[in-house]
């Protein structure tokens, strides 16, 4: 049985309105199915409150049909619809939906628009910031090593733990949605430090030093320790927010890493005995050249023609320095005819990709910088694509299953080249 | 229809995750279920490219199976197949993660965790179960034939 402080009796006493109360009954179910004892504060919290497709609302049209409704009736997982008030935790809402702007090129209908802009201003006056990304910690969002937060989004969890060392759990849409307004999650998973600790060893024997290899390095990790907590040693070099954001995701998304170690480079692994809290254990995986190359080939082995008509760029969400080389890699060339490029990245980073005349290079070469989504969240990719190319392991990962389509990972250089072209030209060095 | 008198040929102990009584025929793997990307909400199936269940419903299944993985995107997935009316009956699985524990505690199915004998070991796909959620009690009658 959960223990709840007096302040957490009274909200589920009604103290603090209805709303709060259904919050903190939903968190109540959810602490005794994990066996947690007692919840954690937290004022950081980032989901996907309120938002819903046609489907949903229709489901509760006979308590409004509305956010209200949805909110109450989903995400608080309530019998009755309660008024919703603002927000108590700093909360934001991550990706999802269309580009605001470029919406009819996503392919986006004007009633699904109509909808997305009016849960956007729901959202907004409940007091969610309008982050709309996957990387919240570079729209605006950065936690502090040891904050406890309520995150969901798998890439940016795996990022919140392991490269800050703040203390997330993968959480979900409806425990997000308590959390924004009751301030709470149970105390257990990565909120508890022994909880944090290492479970299995990589030893790195081949140097891993751009993105391109962070990220495969990502993906094989991810499949040798599936959702255990890895520690990593061995030439990893290089490291930068950008090259952890890809192999975070690649982690999540080939496993389930939700926490990882990088000996001598994250927060919380000095050392490898600080990293296990002790001595080495579980398995040891090697990534060696053969390991390299058959992730590669992993990562390669959902395409087969070499004409792309489709690259994609941004996932996770691109940071204005991505965005600036990808300007830079393209700048004087064009996006063939029998090609597309979209870039995706934060609402907050393309302001600054404004400033900096990348948004305009990129349309210039024919290609778009988008916000909000992706082409797997939003199921959109230019008419007719059948191929695609891709410099994020998570994407490829994703996408090709997702919308049926062939799909090759290589370098940005080699995506940029395969919408100039037409033709995909990349390869293992 | 089963008779009420029949002993069952075994009874497993765990858990509870969320409470209630469920009575179904079982699903079995032995490989963890994503959810986003994982499951077509709408129709109670896995979708996941190279799952050993792809294009198999779980809908008004006991679904037993090691855990969660994937994307956050589990409990919100699951529970918009409760809507459709494509949930599971009940859930057992070894493994606790938020996302698993969040998706039962928002189907609300009977759902029961860290069993006395694995039950991947012990019930196949097409046995008759019968979960009860709140003592953790799950009694299996082996498929005939």
């Amino acid at each position: 049985m959960v223990t709840l402080t007096t302040e957490e009796q009274a909200m589920l006493g009604g103290d603090k309105g209805a709303a709060v109360q259904k919050a903190m009954e939903l968190l109540v179910r959810y602490a005794e199915a994990l066996d947690a004892d007692r919840f954690v504060e937290t004022n950081n919290v980032a989901g996907v409150p309120g938002s819903s497709n046609a489907f949903v609302k229709n489901y509760y049209k006979e308590d409004g049909g509305d956010y209200r409704a949805v909110f109450s009736r989903f995400d608080l997982d309530s019998d009755e619809v309660v008024d919703v008030p603002r927000m108590n935790a700093y909360s934001c809402h991550l990706q999802g939906g269309m580009d605001p702007e470029l919406w009819v090129e996503q392919g986006m209908t004007p009633e699904a628009k109509a909808n997305f802009d009016s849960d956007e201003r729901e959202t907004a006056a409940h007091g969610v910031q309008i982050l709309k990304t996957c990387t919240p910690y570079i729209a605006g969002n950065v936690p502090v090593m040891g904050e406890h937060c309520a995150w969901m989004e798998s890439s940016a969890v795996v990022f919140c733990n392991s490269v800050i060392g703040a203390r997330t759990n993968c959480e979900g849409r409806e425990s997000t949605s308590a959390a924004m307004l009751a301030k709470r999650v149970p105390d257990w998973g990565f909120h508890r430090p022994e909880f944090r600790r290492g479970q299995h060893s990589v030893r790195v024997d081949v140097p891993v030093d751009d993105v391109f290899d962070w990220g495969m390095l990502g993906y094989f990790v991810g499949g040798a320790v599936e959702d255990t907590i890895p520690v990593i040693e061995g030439k990893v070099s290089g490291q930068s927010l950008i090259r952890h954001k890809h192999f975070g995701a690649a982690a999540a998304s080939s496993g389930g890493v939700e926490m990882y170690h990088m000996v001598g480079i994250t927060p919380e692994a000095p050392s490898a005995e600080v990293a296990f809290g002790g001595d080495r254990r579980g398995e040891t995986f090697v990534y060696d050249a053969a390991a390299r190359e058959r992730i590669y080939e992993t990562l390669n082995s959902v395409g087969t023609s070499t004409d792309v008509d489709y690259v994609m760029l941004g996932c996770p969400h691109y940071s204005i320095e991505q965005i600036a080389h990808a300007a830079h890699l393209i700048e004087g060339r064009k996006v063939s005819a029998n090609s597309a490029l979209w870039v995706f990245t934060s609402r907050a980073v393309k302001a600054t990709a404004d400033a900096n005349g990348y948004t305009k290079m990129l349309r210039d070469a024919g290609a778009f910088l988008m916000t909000d989504t992706c082409s797997s969240i939003s199921a959109a990719v230019p008419k007719g694509t059948k191929v695609a190319a891709l410099d994020s392991a998570k994407q490829v990962h994703y996408l090709p299953a997702i919308m049926g389509i062939e799909g090759w990972y290589g370098t940005t250089a080699e995506c940029i080249d395969a919408a100039c072209t037409g033709k995909w030209n990349g390869r293992l060095n | 229809m089963l008779d009420v008198m029949t002993k069952p040929d075994i009874v497993l102990t765990g858990r509870k995750v969320v409470g209630g009584i469920a009575e179904a025929e079982a699903l079995m793997t032995r490989e963890t279920i994503s959810g986003w990307g994982g499951i077509n909400a709408m129709t109670g199936t896995i979708i996941e490219s190279r799952h050993e269940l792809k294009g198999v419903s779980f809908a008004g299944k006991v679904l037993v199976f090691p855990g969660a993985k994937g994307s956050s995107g589990w409990s919100a997935m699951f529970h918009t197949a409760r809507l459709a009316g494509k949930a599971p009956a009940a859930m057992l699985f070894n493994v606790m993660t938020t996302k698993a524990a969040l998706g039962a505690v928002v189907m609300r199915i009977p759902t029961v965790t860290d069993f006395d004998r694995d039950p991947l070991d012990l019930i196949e796909t097409g046995d008759r179960v019968r979960v009860d959620g709140d003592r953790g009690v799950v009694e299996v009658w082996k498929r005939r034939g």
